[in-house]
Parts: C-alpha cells; structure tokens; sequence
C-alpha cells in the first residue's frame, strides 16, 4: 500500500501487468531454483564445512581447509590433469576437428556416401553413454576387435584399457560426441551462401585458402557456441568411463566427477566431495566465461 | 572447347571420389563397435571381438527378456523419462513465451543463465543433491527423480523452444489478441500448432537425452525395483566378474532401441535437418 502511494499513478497497473506477463515463467524458475540454484549454493555452503555423510549435524565451518586439502593431494592434482587432458584431446580437439572434418567433406561427398557415413556416425551418438561404454571396453578389451585388427598386421596386442586408460576413455567419447559437432557444423556450413565461395573460386583461391579465410569466418560463432556446449558436456562425463575402466587403473582414468563421487560417496565425505565438486563447477564456469567473453567480442565487430 | 569440360568434370569426379573414400574410412573407424553390438547380440558364444555368429540365435534375447532383467528397467525408465520429458516440455513452453514475446529489463540476464546453465556439469552437484534429498525425503522415490531429470534437461529445452518459437510471426497472434483472446490462448490455439515441428525436436531431444542418463538415477535411486534400464543395465552385468558378452549386447540392443526409433522419427520427420543445429548459433 505504502509502496503504491510512493510511486507515480499507473505504476501499480503496470506492474501488476509485468508480474501478469512474466508469470509463465513461475514453473521453471522454480525448478530451476530449488534443484539447480538451490543445491549449488549448498554446494558453495558445504565445501567449506567438514560434512560427513553419517553425521550431517555435524558439520563444523572448516573455512579453506577442504580446498587447501585437495590442492595439496597429489591425487587431485592428478585427477585434474586428467580431466583437463579428457576435455582437450576428446571435445576441443576429437570431436570438433572431427566433427568439422565430416561436415565439410559431408558437402561434397556423393549422396549414397553421405546417408551411410552420416547415419553410423549418429548411430554412436544415439547410443546411451552406458552402452558406448560397454562397447568401447570390448572394443579395447584384450580379446577386442582393436588387437584382432592389430594382429593381421603383426602388432602385439595389450589391453588398452591398463596400458593407456586416459586416451582409451578420450577415444570413446571422440566416438560418442562427434555427431553432435558434425550436425551443428552441417546445419551452419548449409547456411553459408555459395556464391561467396563460388566468388573467392573465381578469385583465384585455393580449396585450402577459401576454407581458412572465407567459409570459416563466416560460421565463427557457431564454432564458439558448439565448443562452448560440447567443453561443458565433456567436463561432467562419468557414465562413460564409470563403465569403461571405473576411474582405474591405480586411478589413471580418474577425472574430477569420478574423484569427487569416491571422495562424496564411498568414502563419505561430503565436505570435501562437494568442494571438489565446486572446482569442477568454476573450471566450467571458467571455459563458459572465455567462449561467452569471445562471442561477445564478436557481436561488437 | 568439349575437351575442356570433360577435363574439368572429370578432375571433379575424381575429387570426388577422394572425399568418398575419407568419409569411408572415418565411418569404417566409427562402424565396428556397432557391427560387433549388432553380430554379438544374436551369438550364444559371442566373445569380446566382432566375430561373424554361427549359428544366428536368439538365446541371447531369451536370457535377457525377463521382468526383472528388462521389463521392470524399461518400465521404470519408461515413467522416469517421460514423467521428465512431459514436466521439461510445459515448463519451457511455458517460459518461452514471455521470453519470446516480451520485451523485459531481466530478459537478457536470464537468458544468458540459461545458456549457461545448459552446459552445467551436472555431475558436479550430485553430492549436494543428493544431501537435499535425503533432508526432504525425496531419496530413492520416481517423483524425485523425475522433477531433477526434468531440472536438468530444462535449460536446454527452454533454450530451443524460445528458438522455434520465435520463428512463429507475433502478428497472427495480434489480430487474435484484438479479437479479444488472452496470452494463453494465443499460446495454445495460435502459436503451439504452428511450432510443433519445433515442440517435436524439443520433446524427443529431451527424451533421449533422459534415457540415456546414467550418474542421476544412480544416484537417486537404489531400490531394485525403482532403477531405470541404464542403471540397470549397469548392476546386471558391471558387477558380477565374468561378463557374457552374448547377453549384454542384447541387453544393450533392446535398452538403446527406444532412442533409435526416436531419433529416426526425429530426423524423418525434419527431412534430414536437424534443426536444432540453428539454435546453436548463440
């Protein structure tokens, strides 16, 4: 009432009719509150407290010291690298290169080609990471396909999945999310016009030049938004490797999600789970921010 | 003068028979982990390797197709999923619309939330999640799952759907507006049937992606007969030593069916395009 009389005539009505229009979003910030803003300032509240699963009364403000803790574990630091090289070598380099690859040899491949190649790529993708997980361990396995197809060449066969577990669970998520880049790459490259590359042709450029200058620049925020969401997919994968060598062997596998569910759940401590859970939360938060900051700078050109 | 073109088209023949055999041997690469899920599925004595079966049996699916081992998983992902899918697609309608259509100061600031929260690694706040609920009760009951599947496809869904939405011309709800029709009803009569290519994409998107969660309800969940097949999938053959390879490939068959048929239902019904490719434009 107060509020109303301070204001100047019409507002209360047109406030009333804001809050009216905006009112269809009520189901999904609340959702979006109590499960995703909620359990994250949880999350920010409980790494800095000794929380144990058992006794959660219990739980004493310890300030810096889970993360003083973690950084000082040389098991976490392993775990970071690890997590680091997964989302490097599998999502910025794997599946984008990759991805981009296809969709620009998509463009002049012959139609046959095309549906086959593009319907066993999405056909991976399709897969539920579980099951790509269990393919990729029989793949990898020692009586897998790779050392029966190494072995007609002579090559001694090992079990890929102890001899080098981090590319092993790189090589699968490659398998697994490239389709993902191809199609957004397919759906930009469709959107660029011919005539611009058929122009940059006649002017004398080379397939190689035309692709680097002309057809590139030309879908760079599509490039920058698809690394942005495929960075960020890859940072939290765990069914995947979960299934395929359970953060082993002796952990050379382990990236933060795995360190941080053993650390959280089966040793039970939930201070110290949750604030590695939060390092993993500002390393994606970091990533979003340079990929937001380079769209951004694009919109100013 | 014809000596010329054929020079030149034949130059383009050639290339392009160049890309085919790339695009060849990437697929070839991608094929063989299929090819052995396909052959291992119908082989009784199935090992790790791709192997031709002999002879072709359906034992595998025998083995497999039992309640507990596939219907009570499938039912239950069946309800989790789509319970999700059913709560993320009315909330992001919902939303959509005053994203799309208004023009507010916290529009943009919300917006750029939800494109951030899309790539959220959700993995990262399961352990606080998990603490929430067990405080409130929800640990181990569908209705809980449900609700935080939903939570975590919504920032994607709502983020497509302002996309299609958009796409729909706010004139044609004008002059229905001036007849006298509110919002909602411009929502539900004007703008759903003209987005519901869009509203497909968004409802199968969501679906798949729910299907193929593993890390909540694993967590979530505990009771045998409240865990979806993904889960199960993993308890039946992840934690008993020997593996039968044989009935695991079928297993796994029958688990990724659902999200096969739709996606090809999904890409028929686009023509190909997946459109979805044009709202990651940013």
């Amino acid at each position: 009432m107060t509020v109303s009389t301070a204001q100047a005539p019409g507002a209360a009505p047109r406030l009333r009719r804001g809050l009216l229009q905006g009112l269809p979003l009520g189901p999904a910030v609340v959702l979006l509150g109590v499960f995703l803003a909620g359990p994250i300032l949880y999350c920010i509240y409980s790494a800095f407290t000794d929380m144990a699963l058992t006794g959660a009364a219990g739980a004493h403000f310890v300030g810096l010291d889970n993360f003083r803790e973690a950084f000082s574990s040389g098991e976490f630091r392993q775990s970071l690298l690890y997590t680091l090289i997964f989302t490097i070598v599998s999502a910025v380099i794997g599946q984008n290169v990759l991805g981009m690859l296809l969709a620009l040899l998509m463009r002049s491949g012959s139609a046959v080609v095309r549906a086959l190649v593009s319907s066993i790529v999405v056909g991976a993708w399709v897969m539920p990471e579980v099951v790509a997980g269990y393919l990729w361990s029989a793949f990898l396995g020692n009586d897998g396909s790779l050392n029966h197809i190494l072995g007609l060449f002579s090559v001694p066969g090992q079990n890929w999945l102890f001899s080098v577990p981090i590319l092993a669970v790189s090589l699968a998520n490659i398998w697994r999310g490239t389709a993902f880049s191809m199609l957004v790459y397919s759906a930009a490259l469709s959107e660029v016009p011919k005539e611009i590359e058929e122009a940059a042709t006649v002017d004398g450029a080379g397939t190689l030049q035309r692709l680097w200058s002309v057809t590139l620049p030309m879908i760079r925020r599509t490039v920058t938004t698809n690394l942005m969401l495929i960075t960020l997919q890859t940072l939290s994968v765990f069914g995947l490797i979960w299934t395929m060598t359970r953060g082993g062997p002796s952990n050379r596998s382990q990236t933060l999600p795995l360190f941080a569910y053993q650390q959280a759940f089966q040793l039970s401590q939930l201070g110290y789970g949750t604030a590695l859970a939060l390092v993993l939360l500002a390393i994606g938060g970091v990533f979003s921010l340079v990929y937001l900051r380079a769209l951004r700078l694009e919109d100013r050109r | 003068m014809s000596s010329s073109v054929t020079v030149q088209s034949r130059r383009r023949l050639r290339s392009r028979v160049a890309v085919d055999l790339a695009l060849l041997a990437v697929a070839a690469g991608f094929v063989i982990p299929l090819l052995w899920l396909l052959l291992a599925a119908f082989d009784a004595r199935a090992g790790a390797s791709v192997s031709w079966p002999h002879p072709w049996t359906l034992a595998n699916f025998n083995a497999v197709l039992t309640y507990d081992t596939t219907y009570r998983p499938m039912m239950n992902g069946a309800i989790l999923c789509g319970g999700g899918t059913l709560v993320t697609v009315v909330a992001s309608v919902l939303a959509a619309y005053p994203l799309s259509r208004y023009e507010f100061r916290a529009k943009r600031p919300f917006l750029l939330t939800i494109l951030f929260a899309t790539g959220l690694p959700i993995t990262a706040i399961m352990v606080p999640v998990y603490g929430l609920f067990v405080q409130v009760n929800l640990i181990d009951t569908l209705s809980g799952a449900i609700l935080f599947m939903a939570t975590t496809a919504l920032p994607i869904s709502i983020w497509l759907t302002k996309n299609f939405m958009d796409g729909v011309p706010v004139e044609l709800e004008q002059a229905a507006w001036t007849d006298g029709a509110s919002a909602m009803q411009g929502l539900r009569s004007i703008v759903l049937p003209l987005m519901w290519p869009g509203l497909a994409v968004v409802t199968i998107y969501t679906f798949i992606g729910l299907w193929g969660n593993f890390f909540v309800p694993f967590v979530l969940l505990s009771s045998n007969d409240r865990l979806p097949a993904s889960v199960s999938i993993y308890t039946f053959f992840g934690q008993y030593g020997q593996i039968v390879y044989g009935q695991l490939a079928a297993y796994s068959m029958l688990y990724s069916l659902p999200a096969v048929l739709l996606y090809l239902v999904l890409s028929r019904r686009l023509g190909g395009a997946f459109s979805f490719g044009g709202a990651v434009k940013g």
